[in-house]
């Protein structure tokens, strides 16, 4: 099976883990990332406002560069997912943005919303299944305490999103399982890290970031994962500094594909 | 040619602020077959009445039309007065100049020329009018009540003390319902059990009264006064006739795991089992997937504990046939699951619970014996929250859109008795508003907070955080005081919203009775006829209409009871004349009107026809005019135009569609 | 129409959002992360749509620590989504301001050698034009 894949900016740099162990992984797995020739960054953030068309432009352009392949579009990057899902989700369904993003464009076919965009998580919960991830896995985790942690962007809004529950998520506790560790659930795990506002505003987010800390390894997790590399950039400003890891590191541990993690 | 009288009325100003009436009448007047027009401030008054009967003597009427409200309203009125005065009430139509027009119109102008269109077109109408006679058909004097609990046990006894036959039919093993798992009733606070269980019995005892336990209605047909319902006993296992209620089997059950629906699965129940102990009939059921003789073979303890011998493992489901005059739905309700709500932690708590698991742990036969105590560990709890509004007034897609109405009382009641028992635990209330209309009710709330001190804060719960140490972290708003507010928590109760009996749907389409977007069943009208359902012959008892109290629940019963009785005290009742009927010369027997009959009215038959150069034996469609209640959609359905409508035939619609492009 | 006027048709149009679907039931508020930093809390940003008091808004400092984690877009449970609002606002005044909330002068002073590439993109969006 091969998928169009869009790594995003910060995979190219200081994400390169989440980037690396994933296409490593996925051959083990029956599947192929095959990277989308000259793709552009996506912004970071959804453009909320209704009359803003060209900020979601270069997400049009990527989902057409994956339809014109005749593949489905797989992400790693919460906030790249988050943006690309809920941008197709506007072509497909409103009027407004996809007439006047159309217009910007002048694709030789106009982009509708037909590329089906699955976050690399989604493709091992429902196309690999998690029991057949288990079944490859070398090196289980045995015994290891993880704390799942999902930020934001990949469950909300649950609407256009259809991730998981977005006030009861299982997937990554899954995966966890899958990759002989033990979940831990904790409150904090769909509450925010405190975001881009870590920019400007460091002692706001540093006191989210604490909280969710705090919650998961007062439930007794000894380290974090996640998705997203600004979750794991603002987790690592927290007090008690828990190890955080891209989910993908694991499944490279586990599926004996990384040595040096 | 008819001679037709129309006459338009002002309902005050309700027509007449909007259409010149004078205007339609001068119209009218100019209408052929129209030889008297005029119009009247209330046409529907007793003076109206008698200007509409003395013009049909006077003028020699043979047709008229009242321009006036919606037919819903004042079509029986005025054919009963045009009866009256001799003429065939069929004879009569009404322009519905009202609601259709100048009700939803504010310029005089055109609601004027609408209502001459509308008037026009019922004209055209009368013009092709032929008398009608009403049938007769036969009332079986036996009521159906479906569902046992408050509701169903009040109608089902105001019906047996009229006199007449009834059964209740209950899909679980016993009579009583939710009112059966409360604890304490507002604003009274009497005990529930208390005030329950004597209706319980004595409904049991009466004699007028069956009640068929652990079964359910399984097929309805008929109409009004006379429908045929199969009703499916399941299979109890236990001889109802020899079990004397010792509770020996429950005893000795050697299964013990499956979770007690009567405690909202907050304890465990033996596979044999009676739901409560003052249950009625005190006889239990055996749940076969979970009792071990029926899932391996080996077991039979209960059989052979049995002083009475009443156990049958060879028991099947029985389907009894039953005729009844009338039906009443008594189905009510059930909590929503709070599966899409897990920001409150309930799925991951056992310390958040619902309102009605708290009424199972506050009473003394609950799973706690009636102590107060947390489902973890066991402990008092020294401060509960409670939330409001959980899947109730919602506009999203997770919750239901109506106020669930029981709420504010219930949670006011909860927590005003905690505070009363265990004057040490803190009591926290986040509400969006209090909603307390009912005699005493906000008399009541207001105790909760001067007497009990109750903490009442205005703003709901973001999120329940569930700590290390096995507290509740909740964060609300306080939107009164404009902060948010955190409490840790050791208990927090949720008031989810109710939601119609999951039954319910599936009975409305077995009764053709009509539900609305949130599954309630609809009642003919909102205002004037609250208890019954458009459809002939049924009617609704309590919550499965809409969410209402006790009090509400037993007033309704009793007016559904009062219904029943008005129907059943009739010998005969007259038929809709306004039936469907085949011209069997121009019917093909195609079956495309039986596909379409909602009623099962339409069934075929071979006849000889005889007409013009015609003279074969054919399938022709025949209708049951008992059956058949006049809807229309086997003449839309007949490709050949067979099938016509008596009252609206396709003739005087097609009379009516011209009169009003004209 | 006011400026005022002409501004609170402009925030209900770029958002989407009808206030007067609100219940105030606070459940934005409660559930806000970053509630305690603000000046307006998310419910208030509703009612101060509906009297049409723009330049309060645009002038909050809640502007600047909305997180955007949808929360409570997810949990409203009248679908008002208030924090659609409090981006609109954002936006409004920072097309008005031209620079917006961020200069690009005072950003290296704000990195450390860890930042990544999608904590500066994802600023830019939200505090500039």
């Amino acid at each position: 099976m091969k998928y169009s894949y869009f790594p995003g900016c910060t995979l190219k740099n200081k994400a390169s883990s989440l980037d690396r162990y994933a296409r490593e992984c996925a051959p083990l797995l029956g599947f192929e990332l095959c990277e989308l020739p000259e793709w552009q960054c996506c912004g970071g953030v959804y453009p909320l406002g209704r009359d803003e068309t060209a900020t979601k432009l270069s997400s049009v352009r990527t989902l057409a560069a994956a339809r014109s392949e005749g593949r489905d579009l797989v992400t790693l990057c919460s906030a790249c997912h988050h943006v690309i899902k809920r941008v197709n989700d506007d072509m497909k369904n409103v009027e407004e943005i996809r007439t006047s993003a159309n217009n910007y464009l002048s694709l030789d076919e106009p982009y509708l919303g037909e590329t089906n965009v699955l976050h690399y998580l989604e493709v091992l919960r429902d196309v690999v299944g998690f029991d057949n991830v288990k079944k490859q896995v070398k090196n289980p985790l045995t015994g290891k305490k993880i704390g799942a942690y999902y930020g934001c962007l990949l469950l909300r809004p649950s609407g256009v999103m259809a991730f998981d529950d977005p006030e009861d998520p299982t997937i990554l506790e899954d995966f966890i399982r899958a990759i002989g560790a033990e979940p831990v659930i904790y409150p904090y795990r769909n509450e925010c890290c405190g975001g881009y506002v870590s920019l400007k505003d460091r002692e706001l987010s540093r006191g989210m970031a604490d909280k969710v800390e705090a919650s998961a390894s007062g439930f007794g997790a000894e380290m974090l994962i996640t998705a997203c590399p600004l979750c794991l950039y603002n987790l690592k400003k927290s007090k008690a500094a828990l190890p955080v890891y891209y989910f993908t590191e694991l499944l490279a541990e586990a599926l004996g594909v990384a040595k040096d993690s | 040619m008819q001679r037709i009288g129309v006459f338009v009325c002002h309902c005050g100003s309700n027509i007449a602020a909007t259409v010149d009436v004078k205007r339609v009448v001068e119209c009218a007047r100019l209408e052929p077959g129209v030889v008297f027009a005029e119009d009247y401030q209330y046409m529907c008054s007793e003076a109206g009445q008698t200007k509409i009967a003395d013009a049909i003597k006077r003028e020699g009427l043979t047709g008229v039309v009242v321009c006036s409200c919606s037919p819903r309203m004042h079509e029986a009125t005025f054919r009963k007065c045009a009866e009256g005065a001799g003429l065939n009430p069929y004879m009569l139509e009404i322009a519905n100049i009202r609601e259709q027009c100048s009700w939803i119109h504010k310029d005089m102008e055109t609601a004027t020329e609408k209502a001459v269109v509308l008037m026009r077109a019922a004209v055209a109408k009368v013009n092709l009018n032929v008398p009608l006679k009403s049938g007769e058909s036969r009332v079986t004097k036996r009521a159906l009540v479906i569902g046992g609990g408050i509701a169903g046990i009040q109608t089902a006894l105001d019906i047996a003390e009229a006199g007449y036959e009834v059964d209740i039919v209950e899909k679980t093993p016993s009579i009583g319902g939710r009112m059966a798992q409360l604890d304490k009733t507002f604003p009274t606070l009497d005990c529930s059990a208390c005030i329950l269980t004597p209706k319980m019995v004595e409904a049991a005892a009466h004699e007028k009264i069956r009640i068929f336990t652990y079964s359910e209605v399984e097929k309805v047909t008929g109409f009004v006064g006379d429908f045929t319902v199969d009703i499916r006993k399941k299979a109890r296992s236990v001889d109802i006739d020899k079990c004397t209620g010792c509770g020996v089997c429950q005893e000795k059950c050697p299964s013990k795991t499956a979770k007690s629906e009567f405690n909202r699965g907050l304890s465990k129940r033996s596979a044999i089992y009676t739901p409560f102990a003052q249950a009625v009939p005190n006889v239990p059921v055996i749940d076969r997937e979970h009792c071990i003789k029926f899932k391996t073979g080996k077991c039979g303890v209960c059989s052979k504990v049995c002083p009475a011998g009443a156990i049958d493992y060879e028991m099947r489901d029985e389907i009894i046939t039953e005729k009844y005059g009338a039906i009443v739905a008594a189905t009510g309700f059930d909590m929503i699951s709070l599966d899409k709500y897990d920001e409150y932690a309930y799925k991951k708590s056992p310390d958040v619970i619902t309102s009605l698991e708290l009424e199972r742990i506050m009473n003394a036969a609950g799973p706690t014996g009636g102590h107060l105590e947390r489902l973890s560990d066991g402990k008092p709890p020294k401060n509960i929250v409670f939330i409001q509004c959980v899947g109730s007034r919602c506009a999203d897609k997770r919750g239901k859109s109506y106020c669930s109405k029981i709420c504010c009382m219930y949670t006011a009641k909860h927590a005003m008795l905690i505070r009363d028992k265990y004057p040490d635990t803190n009591v926290t209330v986040f509400y969006i508003d209090v909603r307390t209309p009912g005699k005493n009710f906000d008399e009541f709330y207001r105790r909760a907070v001067e007497e009990y001190h109750v903490n009442y804060i205005k703003g709901q719960v973001g999120k329940v955080l569930p700590q290390p140490d096995g507290t509740l972290l909740v964060q609300g708003a306080d939107i009164i005081d404009g902060r948010q507010v955190l409490i840790n928590a050791d208990m927090v109760v949720l008031a989810a919203a109710i939601e119609p009996d999951p039954t319910a749907r599936k009975l409305a389409t077995m009764l053709t009775a009509s539900i609305d977007t949130n599954g309630f069943l609809t009642e003919a009208h909102p205002k004037l006829r609250p208890v019954e359902s458009p459809t002939a012959g049924i009617f609704l008892s309590g919550v499965c209409q809409g969410p209402k109290d006790i009090p509400e629940t037993v007033s309704q019963a009793g007016a559904a009871a009062v219904k029943v009785i008005g129907l059943l005290s009739k010998d005969k009742l007259l038929t809709n004349p306004c039936t469907a009927k085949a011209d069997e010369l121009m019917c093909n027997g195609c079956s495309a009107c039986a596909n379409v009959c909602p009623y099962g009215a339409i069934s075929y038959e071979d006849r000889e026809v005889r007409g013009i150069g015609v003279r074969e034996v054919r399938r022709v469609a025949v209708v049951n005019g008992a059956l058949c209640q006049g809807c229309g959609a086997c003449t839309v359905a007949c490709p050949s135009g067979a099938m016509d409508l008596f009252g609206f035939s396709n003739r005087q619609i097609t009379a009516e569609v011209d009169a009003i492009c004209r | 129409m006011t400026k005022a006027e002409k501004q609170a048709e402009l925030i209900r149009d770029i958002s989407g959002v009808d206030p007067y679907k609100c219940m105030k039931c606070g459940k934005c508020t409660a559930t806000c992360p970053s509630y305690a930093e603000m000046d307006i809390k998310p419910h208030q940003f509703v009612s101060f749509v509906i009297r049409g008091e723009i330049e309060a808004l645009t002038k909050s400092r809640s502007l600047e620590k909305c997180l955007s984690c949808f929360a409570c877009i997810e949990r409203c449970p009248r679908s008002v989504e208030p924090g659609r609002l409090i981006d609109a606002a954002r936006q409004l005044a920072a097309r008005e301001r031209g620079g917006g909330f961020l200069t690009t002068e005072e950003v290296p002073e704000m990195c450390d050698p860890d930042t990544p590439s999608q904590l500066l993109v994802s600023a830019y969006r939200r505090y500039r034009r």
